[in-house]
């Protein structure tokens, strides 16, 4: 390596040299900065200024409280209770597994509990809380209040509950709330429900979920980066949901619910003169509550596929042949067809259409002799019914039915409504592809065949024989009212319809037929009538679920049990100034004067005796009505 | 500046440093969220650099140009330390615990890679030939290349621009530095692979942060959104709604230049860069009218480092560069690289106000 000479004057020029280029480099880099700077800041600056308020600022839902259900009464029928569910965000434990572990120690969760939240925790996203526990007694509800220092990412939140005292009673009739399913989303306006859990599934609560749900609130919240808030910055309280007062009165209810006992059926009281329902009664029924706070794993399932179809309002959907219930109103037709009611018919147990070996029974096989039309309306004589159907004709039958109702919606205030069967030519040949047959006139003559009605039609058509041919839709809804407001809102006017075709004083001789039904001598109801404080009219049915042969007796012990006849029996009181009008139903009963009579009987006794004497006592100045 | 003399302390340029101090105790004070504690560490810490400051700038270049290679050879043995002793410990070794006090050695390399680089190269006449070339170049890669392995890549990238400053300064031949930068571009590849995921990821973020915003685009989109949304006048002191929400992360560190810009606006980053253009430059005037090459390029290369610290930083959090762990230097809280700044200021002054003897 040779020898370098240190050279001080040209290594200065050179490091000279270099400094300088390096300070170019350092204003270059510097205007490189200034000028990202400028873009952040000047150029872009709306772009971020507004992302810098979307990372902070939020809107937190107010869900408003869903409106209260009263019956006539002012009795609650649904309400609202505060409850602690318990949350958890997963993404804020610290190990959300130890986490789980340790509220289980603290309150003990089952394992059905367990299982959900484990396939929330597979369907959210980890920063959204997910629902570990609902309903906390309050003991557990303070241990973790307590203890909360120790759950980083575990929230108590009140909510509250839905709940309906009455539970089974009102269910067909209330309906329930349900959480909102995936289905239910596509069809609301989601910002309504922002905050809200539950929507109204059936009944009242489904019908009226817009006054019920109230309008939901908002406020404005300043989050910081761990999603915690920060402080508020505007509120909009949420408005509460109407309370809806019912035209039923539940007490009413409860007696009807239990004249049932163990029966399948229905039961619809109506006010005749303003159409509203006083009960509404199905059996079997299942409590509404449990939809709110969740089913074991089974019992839903268990509902769902009972043969007795708990979930089924066979008040509203049930449609039932009507049986004999419907000779008041063919003759009512007769006699506007020109029947004389005094001209007598015989009655020999059976009646023959000519052409036909087939013999159309009596139910008394004996016969009943010579009747005229008010004494086989008060006896129920088959064959009287099938020589009128035929002379009318189903056409003529048809339209008469249709005027008090019949194979029509009655208008009620509950969603999808069923509007039952009444047949005619037309109808057949367009259903079956066949032509009418007189046998089926005949049997239309006692209410059987393809003739299908609902328990509230046939007390909508009852309450037009008690209103004298003035048809009332029927109501459930009284008022609404705003609690915070005091406004009062009156349900809608009722709809009237005068059934033009009836003559007031052929209307009267039924009604004096459906009287000596209960209280004639040889009524089919007279043991039902029997001791009463007050006059009804009423007419009994029983409807057949199959045929008898011709040699046969038909004998409920050797027919299954859901085969046997259908109980009917419709009636109103008192006669002189109907106050109430009844339908009751009992599936597989038996006969309408052995069964579904006394139930009837039963309730009146409550409406025009019991009722009456407890209002008295309690209150003097209420509504005896 | 008599008593400046007398302590060997550059007026104008201790003047600066104060003065961005001074700005770092406020944007510390607001991106920790007013806790006083914490100001109060930030503040002892700033008076300790001082001190050392001081005592560094006694210390006469020509002692330091002696002391070079043995600075070098006992941070290059802590280096091995930290990487022997912290194998088994978490992911970050960096520190060497004496009990009294924690050291970062690569700090200490922060300032032995270009004194040795510098004694390297000025043993003989500039322009250096290619085999102190390639010394310098073998210097300045391998302490770089232990810290990468730590991992701290910001550090690493610093000792690296650190040497090639200084082989800069020494009038390299500009085919040498393209031969350099042939080498770079060859051994990219192999660099890349050897890097962390995470540090993939940064790089890769840098050219699309949205592509991740909750992932490894986080930080940079939060920061840019603090910078960009404070306009040009900024939001106001302790009212930067990123900062104060903490959707910046490592606020009082890394990217306390984002809690600034959010607060004081386009003004007030342009003040603070005139500000450290300032200390620059007076380094640079410094260097500039030393008397031998080895206080002139080291001096040099430490003011130019010193940019490149405000330079990457910045650039960092602003979206140019990729993140990297670089604090702001003289502004941001913590760690001992406030301590490693001030003894390079204390190296400038004091290379600058000792009269040398022609050797």
């Amino acid at each position: 390596m040779g020898v370098h000479i240190l050279d001080p004057k040209r290594d200065s020029s050179i490091t000279k040299q270099r400094l300088l280029l390096a300070t170019m480099l350092v204003l270059v880099l510097t205007m490189v900065v200034l000028g990202r700077l400028y873009y952040l800041q000047v150029v872009k600056h709306d772009r971020y200024r507004t992302l810098s308020v979307e990372n902070r600022i939020g809107l937190l839902p107010m869900p408003p409280v869903r409106g209260r259900i009263f019956d006539r009464n002012g009795e609650i029928l649904a309400e609202n209770y505060p409850v602690y569910e318990l949350e958890v965000i997963p993404d804020q434990t610290q190990d959300l597994k130890r986490t789980v572990r340790e509220l289980n120690d603290l309150i003990s969760l089952s394992d059905a509990e367990l299982d959900r939240f484990d396939r929330l925790l597979k369907t959210r996203p980890s920063f959204e809380p997910r629902l570990l526990k609902h309903s906390l007694s309050y003991e557990e509800a303070s241990l973790i209040a307590v203890n909360q220092y120790r759950f980083p990412g575990v929230a108590l939140r009140a909510s509250l509950r839905r709940f309906y005292p009455y539970a089974g009673l009102t269910a067909h009739t209330v309906g329930y709330v349900a959480r909102i399913s995936e289905e239910d989303l596509r069809q609301i306006d989601r910002s309504a429900y922002r905050g809200t859990r539950y929507i109204g599934q059936l009944g009242i609560e489904a019908r009226y979920e817009d006054e019920l749900l109230g309008v939901a609130g908002y406020e404005t919240v300043e989050f910081n980066a761990h999603s915690r808030i920060v402080r508020s910055l505007d509120q909009h309280a949420p408005m509460s949901g109407w309370n809806v007062h019912l035209t039923l009165d539940v007490a009413l209810q409860k007696v009807a619910r239990e004249a049932l006992g163990d029966h399948r059926g229905a039961v619809v009281a109506l006010r005749p003169e303003t159409g509203d329902v006083l009960a509404f009664v199905s059996t079997p029924d299942y409590d509404p509550n449990l939809f709110a706070s969740g089913f074991g794993l089974h019992s839903y399932d268990d509902l769902r596929t009972s043969l007795d179809k708990p979930l089924l309002n066979r008040a509203l959907y049930g449609r039932y042949a009507p049986g004999s219930t419907i000779k008041p109103i063919l003759a009512l037709a007769a006699m506007d067809h020109g029947l004389d009611p005094k001209k007598k018919v015989f009655c020999g147990g059976a009646f023959k259409l000519s052409g036909r070996d087939r013999p159309y029974r009596c139910w008394n096989r004996d016969g009943h002799g010579d009747l005229n039309l008010l004494q086989a309306i008060e006896e129920s004589c088959d064959s009287f019914f099938y020589q009128l159907a035929l002379d009318l004709g189903i056409e003529n039958m048809s339209s008469w039915f249709g005027n008090f109702g019949l194979g029509q919606t009655t208008g009620i205030d509950l969603n999808d409504e069923p509007s039952g069967l009444v047949p005619s030519r037309d109808w057949k040949r367009r259903t079956h592809g066949e032509a009418w047959f007189p046998g089926e006139t005949v049997i239309a003559g006692i209410g059987q065949g393809y003739l299908l009605a609902t328990p509230l039609q046939l007390a909508v058509a009852t309450a037009a024989i008690a209103n004298r041919g003035k048809r009332v839709q029927p109501r459930l809804l009284a008022r609404f009212e705003n609690l915070e407001t005091g406004e009062i809102v009156p349900g809608p006017e009722v709809r009237i319809t005068a059934i033009t075709a009836v003559d007031s004083s052929l209307l009267d001789t039924v009604i004096q037929g459906m009287i000596a039904v209960v209280h004639g001598p040889r009524g089919t109801a007279r043991a039902s009538g029997r001791g009463a404080a007050y006059r009804m009219a009423g007419k009994t049915g029983t409807s057949q679920l199959i045929s008898i042969g011709q040699d046969e007796t038909y004998d409920p012990n050797s027919v299954p049990e859901r085969l046997r006849d259908h109980a009917l029996y419709i009636t109103f009181a008192p006669v002189e100034r109907p106050r109430i009008a009844l339908a009751v139903v009992v599936e597989n009963a038996g006969s309408g004067s052995r069964v579904a009579a006394p139930i009837a009987r039963k309730i009146l006794d409550y409406y025009f005796i019991e009722r009456l004497r407890r209002a008295a006592l309690t209150s003097p100045a209420n509504d005896f009505g | 500046m008599i008593l400046g003399n007398r302590l060997r302390i550059d007026g104008a340029l201790f003047f600066g440093i104060v003065m961005l101090l001074g700005v770092g105790l406020f944007v510390v004070f607001s991106a920790g969220g007013e806790d006083w504690d914490l100001l109060q560490r930030h503040g002892i810490r700033i008076l300790v650099s001082l001190v050392v400051l001081l005592l560094v700038a006694q210390v006469p270049p020509d002692a330091l140009q002696r002391w070079s290679p043995y600075v070098f050879f006992v941070g290059m043995g802590a280096l091995v330390l930290v990487l022997v002793l912290g194998y088994a410990d978490r992911g970050a070794q960096r520190w060497l615990d004496f009990g009294v006090i924690r050291f970062q050695p690569s700090e200490i390399m922060k300032l032995a890679v270009p004194m040795a680089v510098v004694w390297v190269l000025t043993r003989r006449p500039l322009p250096p030939r290619l085999p102190d070339l390639i010394l310098a170049v073998a210097l300045t890669l391998l302490p770089a290349s232990l810290v990468v392995i730590q991992p701290d890549l910001g550090t690493a990238v610093l000792l690296i621009i650190s040497g090639l400053l200084a082989v800069f300064l020494a009038g390299v031949r500009w085919h040498h530095l393209l031969m350099l930068a042939a080498v770079v571009a060859a051994t990219a590849p192999y660099l890349w692979y050897r890097l962390h995921d995470y540090q993939q990821a940064r790089i890769v973020t840098m050219f699309n942060p949205w592509a991740d915003p909750m992932g490894s685009g986080y930080h940079i989109i939060q920061s840019q959104i603090a910078v960009g949304s404070a306009g040009i006048a900024g939001k106001g002191w302790l009212r930067g709604t990123q900062s104060q929400l903490e959707f910046i992360p490592e606020r009082s560190t890394d990217f306390i230049f984002a809690v600034f810009a959010e607060e004081f606006g386009l003004i007030g980053a342009a003040v603070l860069l005139v500000l450290y253009l300032f200390v620059v430059g007076r380094s640079l005037v410094l260097a500039y009218r030393t008397q031998d090459s080895y206080s002139r390029l080291l001096v040099g290369s430490l003011a130019l480092t010193f940019f490149f610290y405000v330079f990457v930083n910045v650039a960092m959090v602003t979206g140019v560069l990729p993140v990297v762990g670089i604090p702001l230097p003289l502004i941001s809280y913590g760690g001992t690289s406030m301590v490693t700044l001030m003894a390079a200021f204390g190296i400038i002054m004091g290379a600058c106000t000792h009269r040398r003897l022609m050797s």
